[in-house]
């Protein structure tokens, strides 16, 4: 039943040998090790699998592996110019500004809030706080009430301006 | 070298969580790694009369199943570790697996260990269970009734305990009292719904008898323990390591099966097993928060002044007594009916109610939110009965400053406050005249603006360990830390508490580099791993800071006398003539004969020449344990306007003023204000999990179960006050609950306000649309 498959992940050819019925959170986490993509609901609520999938903000929870084959995959591990580090390396400005601003607590949403707001972000580089509030609702935090990580988000558009 | 006590620095856990290179329970991978499954009851309430594995044994990538039947006398049950005294306490036997009988959703029937995950969860679906449905009961107050469904042989009528709080003479205040309100309030039940599901991991070592677990917990030494308890293994080869931990709120305090359940497999298989949840399975499991029925009444003068509070609770345990159950309705609920307030008369009886739900247990705030709401809640409606405006009658009653410590009439005693401090800051933030002024205008155009105004304390800190003893609690509560000083200077603090997102290995790093002065960056903060930290009592109650937190000034002092000593040694001087000067011991007069940290550091671990009886090393242990609990306060207001053709509250103003005493960090702070506020207004107004009559929980997933979105949530308004408290040497209170302890009242107390001219006196939370709707038109007269 398993089939090969090769994924463009963060500029770089993997093969993962995957069951059709396999998602892209769990192929991402459990066979290709990058585990920064987080798993936090079943129905495709809470937005922490967010990945980047041609540039667009999907959740990959509700992505087969199979369909992402030939498309090109960035995670929270790809995001910083130089695949991160560990933050030694460089980060992306949202990155930073979430560091900056206190946007993040436990960090177990942060990843996908982090991709969702790149999306963001590319499309809208001048959001509103609303427009902010509006672009994350599929994206749910427990910790913050949001409030540090709109701010974050309009940090990262300021410094890219 | 300035402060840092007091600096906002960012956070250090920061780089590892924005970059995906945070380890959290799920991400740990081993090799020969086993995933497990647990096949769960589908029934609220049956006796099970065949669990067939059979065919399960024999489906692709299965390894093992596990019935009740198959861990019988293997294994211990789960403890129920806060046994309160004086209340007739019944904790009847919880199994890791159920043999004879389920008593909830969720509860667990037999363990699948497979291959990968997608095995172990195809097997769970050809095992074949044979159910006898029983009736089950949901309501904590329907179950406590003569005839009710009964859950377990040996407790009648459900009623796990009854449990009494009593200071003055209620039944005489109530008498005589010239004013009196009444109220049925419901604290809605919760979803506690830490965005990590709970996961373990388990690695059993046969040649060292050792096994070791990774657990998403908030207390890795209490896991410990009761995995050891569980498991029958001696406490020494149980080592729990707490990794990352993505949010608790409380859901990650207690002991469950399934962490005990991958610890017996993987030492019954010799292979490491993991076990991680999905949402809906966490849901159906993991802990709930609330649920109480409260019928509450106040008495008071027509002046203004409150003379007594009466209770009568019914407090929903679900289907077993879980870890910290009974200590939550009780000690961190009833004993703070007094509030911020002085009520000379409380009387409170609470019955802790066994129901066929999903166990219920601490979740942020614990008691608490549920002791503030009704209080304030009631005042609101003594106020109002009174005619008085609502923030007069809270400074009437409100402790004054000069009168602490203070004993209330409930037997315990506030460290310190300055409540009409805060409370006249968030007036003014507000400007409450001329909000008042704006809503009688607003009123005359028919739009409904209120405003609802929080003056609150709470118990946190938990607590002295002595206490702890004598309330049943079955553990300490003191907290400890290991400071250890590498030849380089560098430094580590191993920890007892483990924070889930809270921030210590920042604010505790700047404890120890202020007391060194030394750079923060030379400070790492370890906690998390038992074979690594000293006991510890976990992260919650809001007590890491004032508790553990002390701890690590303490070892830090201790290191710096130490280092003292070698100081006034290598400097050839008395310890006496000795200063601490910018990161130096310094000779009283010679600023420039002095001995750095990291001078002293090298030579403390070479100990090439050291003062005679003066061992090497540079390293210190404390166990603080507090003299006292410690009590936060503050002010929070709301302001809403409520569309009442349509039941909607919007939000205009959100302030919270606390003082939670000196802030390490600020910016810390500040988001634990935001984030406890969110949860609260969540609670009031749209956060409810419901079952149905069968027991089947209906907000069942994330689709069902509304928790905040961003676009939902106001933008906070946050001010602090500062009153230390004289507690710990750091004089810091706590700050991780205040928000949601707060925030429930404040929102309900303004929908009420704003509907009071339509003859609305009270609406049960979450306040959704429909259910103000609702109360609009029942007090127009209509149909509910």
């Amino acid at each position: 039943m398993k089939r090969s498959i090769i994924l463009n992940v963060n500029g770089a050819a993997r093969t993962a040998e995957v069951e059709p019925r396999a998602l892209l959170a769990y192929v991402l986490r459990d066979q290709l090790d990058l585990t920064g993509t987080h798993i936090g609901c079943d129905t495709s609520q809470c937005g922490a699998c967010t990945v980047l999938l041609d540039g667009r903000a999907v959740k990959s929870c509700t992505v087969l592996a199979v369909q992402a084959e030939g498309r090109k995959i960035t995670t929270i591990e790809g995001l910083a110019p130089d695949g991160g580090r560990g933050g030694r390396g460089g980060l992306h400005p949202l990155q930073q500004a979430f560091w900056e601003k206190h946007g993040l607590q436990c960090g177990f949403c942060t990843p996908g809030m982090i991709m969702t707001a790149v999306d963001l972000l590319s499309s809208k580089p001048n959001p509103t706080d609303a427009e902010i509030r509006h672009a994350i609702e599929g994206n749910l935090c427990r910790c913050t009430g949001y409030q540090n990580i709109v701010a974050a988000i309009q940090a990262a558009a300021a410094a890219g301006r | 070298m300035a402060t840092l006590f007091g600096s906002g620095i960012k956070r250090r856990e920061d780089p590892r969580l924005i970059t995906g290179t945070a380890t959290y329970t799920d991400d740990v991978k081993l090799p020969g790694l086993l995933y497990a499954s647990v096949l769960r009851s589908t029934y609220a309430h049956a006796r099970l009369k065949k669990v067939d594995v059979a065919k399960a044994k024999k489906a692709p990538g299965v390894v093992a199943v596990y019935t009740g039947a198959d861990l019988k006398d293997k294994v211990n049950t789960v403890p129920c570790a806060w046994n309160v005294p004086n209340c007739d306490l019944k904790v009847p036997a919880h199994s890791l697996l159920a043999a004879d009988k389920v008593r909830y959703v969720g509860d667990g029937i037999a363990l699948v260990v497979a291959e990968s995950r997608a095995a172990a969860r195809d097997a769970l679906d050809v095992i074949d269970v044979d159910y006898e449905p029983l009736d089950a009961v949901v309501d904590p107050e329907k179950a406590a009734q003569q005839g009710a469904p009964q859950l377990h042989a040996d407790v009648a009528n459900n009623i796990a305990f009854t449990w009494k709080v009593a200071g003055g003479d209620a039944d005489k205040a109530f008498a005589e009292a010239p004013v009196k309100v009444e109220q049925r309030i419901l604290q809605n039940r919760l979803l506690p719904t830490a965005m990590e599901p709970r996961a373990a991991c388990a690695s059993y070592n046969p040649g060292t008898g050792q096994l070791t677990v990774w657990v998403t917990s908030q207390n890795p030494h209490i896991h410990r323990f009761l995995l050891s308890v569980m498991l029958k293994l001696p406490e020494h080869r149980t080592r729990v390591i707490a990794p990352e931990v993505g949010g608790g709120f409380g859901s990650k305090i207690p002991a469950y099966p399934d962490e005990a359940l991958v610890g017996f497999a993987s030492i019954d298989l010799g292979r490491p097993v993991k076990w991680t949840e999905d949402r809906s399975e966490n849901y159906k499991v993991t802990i709930h928060g609330r649920d109480h029925v409260e019928y509450v009444e106040l008495a008071g003068t027509k002046d203004g002044k409150i003379t007594g509070l009466r209770t009568r609770v019914y407090a929903g345990l679900g289907g077993y007594a879980s870890t910290a159950a009974p200590g939550i309705p009780t000690i961190l609920h009833g004993l703070m009916y007094s509030g911020p307030y002085m009520i000379p008369n409380i009387s409170g009886t609470v019955y802790g109610v066994y129901t066929t739900t999903t166990p219920v247990d601490a979740y942020r705030g614990a008691g608490r939110p549920e002791a503030t709401f009704l209080l304030e809640r009631m005042i609101n409606l003594y106020a109002q009965k009174i005619g008085m405006d609502p923030v007069e009658v809270r400074r009437k009653n409100l402790i004054p400053k000069d009168k602490f410590p203070y004993t209330v009439a409930t037997g315990i005693t506030y460290d310190s406050g300055n409540y009409q401090g805060a409370l006249d800051k968030a007036l003014k933030m507000l400007d409450y005249k001329k909000f008042r002024a704006e809503q009688a205008k607003a009123r005359k155009e028919g739009r409904y603006l209120g405003v609802g105004v929080t003056t609150y304390c709470e118990i946190c800190g938990l607590g002295p360990s002595q206490v702890a003893g004598a309330v049943g609690f079955g553990g300490g509560l003191y907290d400890s830390a290991i400071v250890r000083v590498y030849p380089t200077g560098v430094v580590r603090a191993y920890i007892g508490g483990k924070p889930s997102g809270q921030g210590e290995e920042t604010t505790f790093a700047q404890i120890v580099a202020d007391e060194f002065g030394i750079p923060v960056e030379n400070v790492e903060v370890v906690a998390g791993d038992t074979e690594a930290t000293p006991q510890g009592w976990g992260t919650y109650g809001s007590r890491t800071t004032a508790v553990c937190g002390s701890a690590v000034k303490i070892a830090a002092q201790r290191v710096k006398e130490k280092a003292k000593k070698i100081a006034a040694h290598l400097l050839e001087a008395n310890e006496t003539d000795l200063e601490w000067k910018d990161g130096k011991f310094v000779v009283k007069g010679s600023p420039d004969k002095g001995k750095s940290f990291g001078e002293l550091a090298l030579m403390a671990n070479v100990a090439w020449n050291m003062p005679a009886g003066v061992e090497p090393g540079l390293e210190a242990t404390a166990f603080y344990d507090p003299s006292n609990f410690v009590y936060p306060f503050g002010t929070h207001i709301c302001t809403v306007e409520v569309d009442v053709e349509t039941g909607e509250v919007k939000i205009l103003r959100y302030i919270a003023v606390d003082d939670c005493g000196p802030q390490i960090n600020p910016m810390i702070v500040e988001g634990q204000v935001h984030g406890g506020v969110a949860q609260g207004l969540g609670e009031a107004l749209q956060e409810v999990a419901v079952y149905d009559e069968d027991g089947q929980l209906l907000t069942g997933t994330l689709m069902d179960y509304a928790v905040p979105k961003a676009s939902q949530m106001p933008t906070i308004e946050t001010a602090h006050t500062v009153t230390p408290s004289p507690v710990n040497p750091l004089g810091v209170k706590g700050v991780g609950e205040t928000g949601t302890i707060a925030s429930v009242p404040t929102l309900v107390n303004a929908v009420c306000d704003a509907l009071a001219p339509l003859g609305v006196t009270h609406i049960d939370k979450p306040l959704t649309p429909a259910r103000v709707w609702a109360a609009i038109r029942q007090a127009k007269g209509g149909r509910p």
